[in-house]
C-alpha cells in the first residue's frame, strides 16, 4: 500500500461515522423533527455495541445492540417532543447529557476490555483496482453499509411516495395533517430511524476504530453530524459530500503535521472545520434561489387537535 | 453528575452515621480525593485511585477515604468545599485545572490541608506534587532509536504546552544519544483524550514511515492502532502492555502511591507542612514497566540509563542544550537547565524540526 493508498483508506474510515449518524439526523430533520441528542445516542450505541460484542464475541450482536440502543434512546426522546409537544432543543440537549452520563454506568464495567479484529470484507476483483482499490473495496462491513444508506436514502426521499409524504410532514404540518397524513407517525419513524443510524454510527466507533470502550470516546462526532446536516442543505448527497470533506482534512491535517510543514496544530485542528464550511457554502450559492432551505416546520411541534 | 451527586450523597449519609455514633479512640483522618476522570480510565485516573487504595490498606481504621471522579473544572470548588465541609482532615486534587478552585477554598478553610497535583500555586495549607515524567521519556528515546528500523519515530501529542513540551525534548535527546540523526515526527491531536482521533494520529504518523510510537495523550488507542501493524509503541501513566502484548516496548508509570502515604503519615504525626514535591526515578514516583519485546541488550541498556538517572549520574537536560534554531540553551542550573527552566520550557531542542507556535 502506498503512502496516497494508506490516506485515502483512513479517510473513508475517518468519514463513515460522521456520514452514517448525518444521514439518520437528515431523515428526521427532513420529518421536521430537530433531535440535538445525536452526541448521546452515539455514545449509547457506542457503549451497547461495545456490551454486546464483547459478551456474546459476535461483532453482529454488537452492531445490532448499539442501533437498538440508539432506536431506544431516539424513541424516548419522540414520546417527549411527539407525544408531549416538548421543545425539541431542550429535548435534544436534554438527550445528549442523559447518554453521555448513562453510556458511562453502563461502561464502567467494560473499561479496559478490548475485542479482537472486525473482519474486513475484500470484495474480489474490485479490490486489487489500482489507487481506489484498496481504499474503498477492502474496508469493513460499516464502510458498504454507509454508501448503502445514502443511496437508500436519497431514494427514499427522492423517489417514493412515502418519501415525498415524510418531506411534506416536515414542510408544512398542518397541510400535511389536513391532506390526512398521519404527522405523528411519519416523525416518530423517521426520529426512531434516526436513533438506529447514530447507534450504528456509535458502535463502528467502538467496534472498528478503537476496539475498546472508554467514556465520551464520541468526544464531539454527534455535533459534527449535526452540522453537516444544516451545512448539506439536508440533502444526502451533500451530506456524503460534506463527511468525506471533513474526513479528508481531519486526516491531512495529521499528515500535514507528520511532515513538519511547519503550520501551527492548532490552526490545522481547524481546517477540517473551515474546509467543510467553505465547500459547502460554496455548494449552496451555487443552488441559487431554486433550492432547498430548512424544512419549513423543522423544530415546531404539532399538536392536532389546535 | 448523577453518579457524583450519588456518590457524595452517599459520603454525607456515611458521615451522619458516623457522627451519630459514639466517638471511640481518637477519630480516624478523613482524606479525600477529587479525580478528573473515573478510576477506571487505566491511566490518569486509576494511578491516583492506587494511591487512595493503598492509603486504606496501610492505615486501616486510623483514615477514612472519601473519592468523587469525573469532577470538570466548572464543578471542582463546588465539590472541594463538600469535602473541606463534611470533616476532610486532607484533600488531594489531583488535576492541573483544579488549582484555583484548590487555593480558593483553602483560604475558607485554613485548618484543612490541601495537596495539588501538577500546579504551582502553593499557600499556608496547601502543599503541590508532581512527578518528572521527562526522565522515563528520555529512557524511551533511547530505545525508540535503537529500535527504529527507519531512523523515523512518532510522536503524538495532546498540546503544544511546557509539559509535552519538555517530555518531548526528552523524549528527542535520548534518541539522539543512540543515533543523533534520527528524525521525529510530532502530531499533536488537540485533546487529551480522543481516542478516535489518537488513533488517526498514529495512522498518519505509521504511513510516514514512522516504526515506533510514542504518546502523551491519555487513552491506549494508539498503541492498539500500533500494534495492528506490528509497529513498536511506549504506554503512558499506567502499564498498556495488555492493548498490545507483542509491540509494547515499556511505559512510564505513575506511581503516586508512596507520596501519599507519606503525607498521611504526616498528618498523623502532626508534621503536615505545605511543601512542593518534584520526584522523578529516584523518589520512585514514575517507575518504568518491564522492558518488553526488544533484544536482551537494548533492554539491558535502558536499564542502565534509568539507573543512572536514578543514581543522578544522568541528567536529560544536561547541558550544553541547543535549541532548534541551534542556539546555545543559558544554562541556569548546576550544569543542567534548572527546575524553572523545565517546567516553563518553551523551545524545540535541536533535531525536531516542527515548530512551536508562538
Amino acid at each position: 500500500m502506498t503512502t496516497f493508498e494508506a490516506i485515502l483508506f483512513t479517510v473513508v474510515m475517518a468519514s463513515t461515522p460522521l456520514l452514517i449518524a448525518a444521514i439518520g439526523e437528515l431523515v428526521a430533520e427532513r420529518a421536521g423533527v430537530l433531535n440535538l441528542g445525536v452526541e448521546g445516542m452515539m455514545a449509547m450505541g457506542a457503549v451497547s455495541a461495545f456490551v454486546g460484542a464483547f459478551l456474546f464475541q459476535s461483532t453482529w450482536i454488537g452492531i445490532g445492540f448499539g442501533m437498538l440502543a440508539g432506536g431506544l434512546m431516539a424513541a424516548l426522546f419522540a414520546v417527549a417532543v411527539l407525544g408531549f409537544a416538548a421543545n425539541q432543543v431542550g429535548a435534544g440537549l436534554a438527550l445528549t447529557i442523559l447518554g453521555l452520563g448513562l453510556s458511562g454506568v453502563i461502561g464502567a464495567p467494560f473499561v479496559g476490555e478490548r475485542l479482537p479484529t472486525t473482519p474486513r470484507l475484500e470484495i474480489p476483483y474490485l479490490s486489487d483496482l489500482p489507487i481506489l482499490g484498496s481504499a474503498l473495496f477492502s474496508q469493513d462491513i460499516f464502510v458498504y453499509l454507509s454508501l448503502l444508506l445514502v443511496a437508500g436514502v436519497a431514494w427514499f426521499l427522492m423517489g417514493t411516495r412515502a418519501g415525498l409524504r415524510l418531506r411534506s410532514v416536515g414542510e408544512n404540518h398542518g397541510s400535511a395533517h389536513s391532506l390526512g397524513l398521519p404527522v405523528l407517525k411519519v416523525r416518530f419513524m423517521a426520529v426512531v430511524f434516526g436513533g438506529l443510524c447514530a447507534g450504528l454510527a456509535g458502535a463502528y466507533l467502538s467496534l472498528v476504530y478503537t476496539r475498546f470502550w472508554a467514556p465520551n470516546m464520541t468526544a464531539g462526532r454527534g455535533w459534527i453530524a449535526v452540522a453537516l446536516v444544516v451545512f448539506a442543505a439536508w440533502r444526502p448527497g451533500w451530506a456524503l459530500v460534506g463527511a468525506y470533506i471533513f474526513g479528508t482534512a481531519t486526516v491531512l491535517q495529521l499528515h500535514a503535521q507528520a511532515a513538519q510543514f511547519g503550520l501551527p496544530s492548532q490552526f490545522l485542528s481547524a481546517v477540517p472545520y473551515l474546509a467543510t464550511i467553505i465547500a459547502l457554502v460554496i455548494l449552496s450559492a451555487r443552488r441559487g434561489s431554486s433550492g432547498v432551505g430548512a424544512p419549513g416546520s423543522l423544530g415546531q411541534p404539532f399538536v392536532p387537535d389546535r | 453528575m448523577k453518579r457524583r451527586d450519588f456518590v457524595a450523597a452517599g459520603t454525607i449519609a456515611v458521615m451522619m452515621a458516623f457522627g451519630a455514633a459514639p466517638a471511640q479512640a481518637a477519630d480516624p483522618v478523613k482524606v479525600g480525593f477529587v479525580f478528573v476522570g473515573p478510576v477506571g480510565d487505566f491511566g490518569w485516573t486509576y494511578q491516583h485511585n492506587q494511591g487512595r487504595l493503598a492509603i486504606e490498606e496501610t492505615f486501616g481504621d486510623r483514615v477514612e477515604t472519601t473519592f468523587i471522579e469525573s469532577v470538570s473544572g466548572a464543578d471542582a470548588e463546588r465539590v472541594i468545599e463538600q469535602l473541606a465541609r463534611t470533616g476532610h482532615d486532607l484533600i488531594f486534587t489531583t488535576s492541573f485545572g483544579y488549582m484555583e478552585p484548590t487555593i480558593r477554598v483553602a483560604e475558607r478553610f485554613p485548618d484543612v490541608k490541601f495537596e495539588h497535583a501538577t500546579g504551582f500555586r502553593r499557600a499556608d495549607n496547601v502543599a503541590t506534587y508532581n512527578a518528572r515524567f521527562h526522565e522515563g521519556r528520555y529512557i524511551l528515546g533511547q530505545i525508540a532509536a535503537e529500535m527504529s528500523e527507519t531512523g523515523v519515530i512518532g510522536y503524538i501529542g495532546a498540546f503544544p504546552i511546557p509539559e509535552v513540551t519538555a517530555g518531548m525534548n526528552a523524549y528527542v535527546l535520548g534518541a539522539q544519544s543512540v543515533n543523533p540523526d534520527i528524525e521525529l515526527r510530532v502530531v499533536y491531536v488537540n485533546a487529551w483524550f480522543d481516542p478516535a482521533r489518537e488513533t488517526d494520529a498514529a495512522r498518519a504518523l505509521m504511513d510516514q514511515g514512522a516504526d515506533v510510537i510514542a504518546q502523551h495523550v491519555d487513552s491506549p488507542a494508539a498503541m492498539q492502532t500500533a500494534a495492528d501493524r506490528g509497529v513498536y509503541g511506549f504506554g503512558q501513566a499506567s502499564d498498556m502492555i495488555d492493548f498490545a502484548p507483542d509491540t509494547l516496548l515499556t511505559s512510564i508509570v505513575n506511581n503516586w502511591t508512596d507520596y501519599y502515604l507519606t503525607r498521611v503519615q504526616a498528618v498523623l504525626d502532626g508534621t503536615w507542612e505545605p511543601s512542593d514535591t518534584w520526584g522523578g526515578l529516584a523518589a520512585d514516583m514514575i517507575r518504568m514497566a518491564p522492558y518488553t519485546n526488544m533484544p536482551a541488550d537494548v533492554a539491558e541498556r535502558a536499564a542502565a540509563t534509568e539507573e543512572a538517572i536514578r543514581s543522578g549520574e544522568l541528567n536529560p537536560f544536561t547541558c550544553p542544550i541547543f535549541a532548534q534554531d541551534g542556539s546555545e540553551v543559558p544554562c541556569e542550573g548546576d550544569g543542567v537547565l534548572s527546575d524553572e527552566q523545565v517546567l516553563g520550557m518553551n523551545f524545540f531542542v535541536r533535531g525536531i524540526a516542527d515548530r512551536l507556535p508562538n
